[in-house]
């Protein structure tokens, strides 16, 4: 069984206004119809010009209102809204953690873009001796491995007890190079099953912070070389 | 072998692969006393490329004596190894290159800023000598120019282009598109450049020579030039006979070498080179695996056409200096009998323009079909060579 969670995070004052009225309110709407509506005046915007967003939810039953204005022009959508999954929970928490670092997104964006797409796993190493931290791949004309000494200073934490090499199917990893895109650091951890946890931190235009978490859990089916 | 290259070098070690990699699909890879030679040819045998780097080249040069050492591998698996290179030139600061014989793998480290290390251990397989030999110094015409006057020739022309037609003068040059007789000439576009021997550096010529290549081939070797700002060397001789282009400096030397259109059959050299042809395993006739077969060019110059019958090339006289060590010999012998069985063969074939392939030795059935398409040689199947000399 392999699974990943993605999950966004966005703190109350990203938001100019944030109302809620219950403690706390779960609904399920479909992404790409989600994303279509956000982005309904066109992809990218004109300088100068931005799009202001109101999502309402007026409760149990009712859809999840967006109000979207751009240069006068006022869109309103109306999503219907779905009974909440359970959502998937890796029971990854921090005490569990065996490794740990933090990475400066620029040179993992780097190694990201240029791994071989041919290998299905992608294999994380976290050592507190050498290699410290390495990304192989096995794919059709060898293997590559990228290695990261704790001493970098690309490395802005490198906490590591135990040494640990995982394998994670590549096809998992893959939507999860879009956040590394948007961010500018990027925390790794890997918990004792091997359960693996990366953190992106994304900061807006306007210096506001948001995170985005991704689960994954390590593929049991291949025999570790 | 044991080298490392550093600095601006990996750059250009880089962009040497890639230009190859427009050539064929698999790099020959042979580190030699002079140097280390990185060789491309693609699948019909009309054009070759390689690239040597001498010693001085890298910062540490180290060859196994011995026994030589030579290998192939997918092209692309080393491209990957130097994919982006703008990060090359910020980030990479040296490439260890190592050869590991025992696992059958290259492995090619790059040591990046930041102390990040990227490590690609690629297996690779045995081949055997892929050695084009020719004199580009014995061919009639040569020029040599900056590489950014054929580049800038070059992007007139569309890049599905496939065949380009280069004639010359006493002090001119012509870039033409090449188009077939039998398109239809009311849709074809024609486009023509001419170039004035004062643009060239070096501008000789001995015979009013009109050939024909495919471009495709040299792009490669117009963005290598022109990113390392080295001049463009060209020599040619009669249509039928390669074009070479070659750059060079102090520590890197760059030949591609490329097939041309011969005229027609009366005209026609006759390219065949002799080979020591050592068979392929027994069992297998229609082994394709070129790398049994040893492959030598010959650029002799024939005399003029012979009015009655197909010409009587010289005898080669310049063979691919490695043999196969493991191969059995049954070598060909230079003579005259063979030639004419070359000649009963030649003769068979359609008197249509085609490119005749630079090399001896394959065993791809000619596409006789497709008058552009390069036709490699027929003489060497092996079936043949076992009814013909015992």
């Amino acid at each position: 069984m392999s699974r990943r969670v993605f999950r966004g995070q966005k703190k109350a004052e990203i938001f100019q206004e944030f109302t809620i009225k219950e403690d706390s309110v779960g609904f399920q709407v479909n992404l790409t119809v989600l994303l279509d509506c956000l982005n309904i005046f066109g992809g990218s915007t004109a300088p100068g010009v931005s799009t202001a967003l109101r999502m309402c939810y007026k409760g149990y039953g009712h859809p999840l209102t967006l109000f979207l204005e751009e240069g006068g022009v006022v869109t309103v959508c109306k999503i219907n809204t779905q009974e909440p999954e359970e959502p998937v929970d890796f029971d990854f928490c921090s005490t569990n953690v065996t490794n740990k670092v933090i990475l400066q997104s620029e040179s993992l964006k780097e190694a990201f873009s240029e791994l071989d797409m041919t290998s299905e796993v992608l294999q994380i190493t976290m050592s507190p001796s050498q290699p410290y931290f390495r990304l192989s791949t096995f794919g059709n004309s060898g293997n590559a491995h990228y290695d990261y000494p704790k001493d970098s200073d690309m490395m802005e934490l490198f906490r590591c007890t135990k040494t640990q090499t995982n394998r994670y199917k590549m096809s998992l990893l893959k939507p999860s190079t879009k956040a590394l895109a948007l961010s500018c650091k990027v925390s790794v951890r890997t918990d004792s099953r091997g359960f693996l946890s990366l953190q992106y931190l994304v900061r807006n235009d306007d210096g506001q912070i948001c995170f985005v978490e991704y689960f994954c859990c390590p593929d049991e089916d291949v025999e570790e070389e | 072998m044991d080298c490392v290259v550093t600095g601006g070098n990996v750059k250009v070690l880089a962009k040497a692969i890639h230009s190859l990699s427009r050539i064929g699909d698999e790099l020959y890879v042979e580190p030699q006393e002079d140097g280390l030679a990185l060789r491309s040819v693609n699948s019909s045998r009309s054009a070759y490329a390689c690239f040597l780097f001498a010693p001085l080249f890298f910062s540490r040069y180290t060859i196994s004596s011995g026994h030589a050492f030579r290998c192939k591998m997918a092209i692309k698996s080393v491209q990957a190894v130097f994919r982006s290179l703008a990060t090359l030139e910020k980030t990479v600061e040296k490439c260890h290159i190592e050869l590991d014989e025992q696992k059958n793998r290259l492995t090619f480290t790059l040591h990046c800023k930041h102390g990040l290390m990227k490590t690609h251990n690629l297996s690779f397989q045995d081949s055997e000598s892929l050695q084009a030999v020719f004199d580009k110094d014995s061919y009639g015409n040569a020029f040599r120019s900056h590489p950014r006057l054929l580049v800038d020739t070059v992007v007139h022309f569309p890049p599905s282009l496939d065949e380009v037609t280069v004639s010359v003068s006493d002090d001119r040059m012509w870039f033409r598109n090449h188009v077939e007789e039998e398109a239809d000439q009311s849709k074809a576009m024609l486009t023509e450049l001419c170039l004035a021997s004062d643009e060239f550096d070096h501008f000789a010529v001995q015979v009013h020579n009109s050939i024909t290549f495919c471009l495709k081939e040299l792009r490669g070797l117009l963005v290598f030039a022109e990113s390392t700002g080295l001049p463009i060397s060209m020599y040619f001789d009669e249509p039928g006979s390669p074009v070479v282009l070659s750059v060079t400096d102090s520590v890197l030397e760059g030949n591609f070498v490329l097939a041309t259109l011969s005229d027609d059959p009366n005209h026609r050299k006759n390219n065949t080179r002799r080979a020591r042809t050592p068979p392929p395993p027994p069992d297998d006739f229609m082994n394709d695996d070129i790398d049994s077969y040893l492959i030598a060019m010959d650029t002799s110059i024939a005399p003029g056409p012979s009015a009655t019958g197909p010409p009587t090339p010289p005898l080669a006289d310049s063979i691919c200096s490695k043999q196969a060590a493991a191969a059995n010999h049954r070598t060909r012998l230079h003579s005259e009998e063979e030639e004419e069985d070359d000649e009963t063969v030649d003769s068979s074939r359609p008197p249509n323009k085609k490119f005749c392939s630079l090399f001896f030795g394959s065993v791809f059935p000619p596409s006789s079909q497709m008058t552009t398409q390069p036709v490699t040689s027929q003489e060497v199947l092996a079936s043949d060579s076992e009814d013909d000399v015992e």
